[in-house]
């Protein structure tokens, strides 16, 4: 059996147990919900609100360079600090963090691989003591914008069809049949997906129990849709949280040397007057 | 299970002296309802509850 394209990004429930005092990790959970963290959390952890604490809250972006550096302050954290994250349904958010920690630079980011939820059915034991850090001066990278899409690059590769793009909705959401998740807010005007784009769901990478797939498993997963090396690859969703899920897959676990998140994702395309639509089922993938 | 017609998967535990019951959607295993309570019971009916509200509001569309 392959390993991962880099197996240090991931750190699982047996490892981490042995390391809650390292006075050099620091443990974030980034929860869907976030209430989930003060009913119980892995002891040590602190607690990061994707909503409020890993984003900008005045205008739709992610966190700036300011805003990263006092939250990691805040948590302790130096630049040396060893970062892991976990969340709940299979690290959805905490994958989230992990894209902006690297778009600032952060050496040292891992995933507790299976995430709250393994680390529940492992048995392992939650507080709901919150800690507390000695604040730092955290200073971060200037942003690394390649891991990351914008509009204009995404319409270029929908012109060019020389780029692969990775829908990681369900397949209701792809087709237009939904506008959003089941139980959850919509945020666009229209329904269906990019042009081009092939639809992939964000959860087919992880087994049931929250951890990721096989190395082989996930690069056939990937291959029977036309997702290789070969072309670039860009993945979006809804606000851009699956995907960075799916980039993490990509980049770290298979390996794949040019892929990026459009955190824009469907709520900006969908919303965007004048951008082209399919709508529908998935088209088989070109052999 | 199922609400409102669509899949959703319960996760129940105990944390400290309560008991919490997690519904999620399937797709995408979004939390939609979480509810801490002195019993199970409580707890699950909660989450169910809210769940389903949140559910039936679903608006489905031709394609």
């Amino acid at each position: 059996m392959s390993a991962y394209a880099h197996p240090e990004v991931l750190v699982e429930t047996a490892w981490l147990t042995k390391n809650l005092s390292n006075p050099n990790i620091r443990i974030a959970e980034v929860d869907v919900d976030t209430s989930a963290y003060e009913l119980g959390h892995i002891p040590g952890a602190i607690g990061w609100a994707w909503n409020t604490q890993l984003c900008d809250t005045v205008r739709r972006d992610i966190l700036s360079r300011e805003q990263l550096e006092a939250l990691l302050s805040e948590a302790g954290v130096t630049p040396e600090t060893t970062i892991v994250l976990y969340g709940d349904s299979n690290n959805w958010f905490a994958a989230w963090a992990f894209w902006q920690l690297k778009i600032y630079g952060h050496k040292d980011v891992r995933i507790l691989n299976g995430g709250r939820k393994k680390w529940i059915a492992d048995g392992h034991e939650l507080t709901a003591d919150a800690p507390s850090y000695a604040a730092t001066q955290y200073r971060a990278q200037e942003p690394d914008l390649s891991l990351r899409a914008f509009l204009p690059q995404v319409q270029q590769a929908v012109q060019a069809r020389a780029v692969s793009l990775v829908d990681v909705r369900s397949p209701q959401e792809f087709s237009g049949e939904i506008l959003a998740p089941p139980g959850l807010p919509e945020t666009c005007q229209r329904g269906g997906h990019i042009p081009g784009a092939r639809s992939i769901p964000w959860g087919k990478a992880c087994n049931d129990d929250g951890t990721f797939k096989s190395y082989e498993e996930l690069k056939a997963l990937y291959k029977a849709e036309g997702i290789d090396e070969s072309r670039p690859t860009i993945t979006y969703c809804r606000i851009g949280e699956r995907s960075s899920h799916t980039w993490f897959v990509l980049k770290y676990l298979v390996g794949l040397p040019n892929v990026v998140n459009y955190d824009g994702s469907w709520t900006e395309w969908g919303n965007l007057v004048g951008a082209p639509v399919e709508r529908g089922a998935a088209a088989a993938a070109a052999a | 299970m199922e609400l409102a017609g669509w899949p959703v998967r319960l996760t129940s535990y105990r944390a400290g002296d309560k008991y919490v019951c997690q519904a999620d959607n399937v797709s995408p295993a979004a939390c939609l309802a979480r509810f801490a309570a002195p019993t199970l019971e409580e707890a699950e009916s909660q989450a169910i509850s809210k769940a389903q509200h949140l559910l039936s509001k679903t608006r489905r569309y031709a394609v």
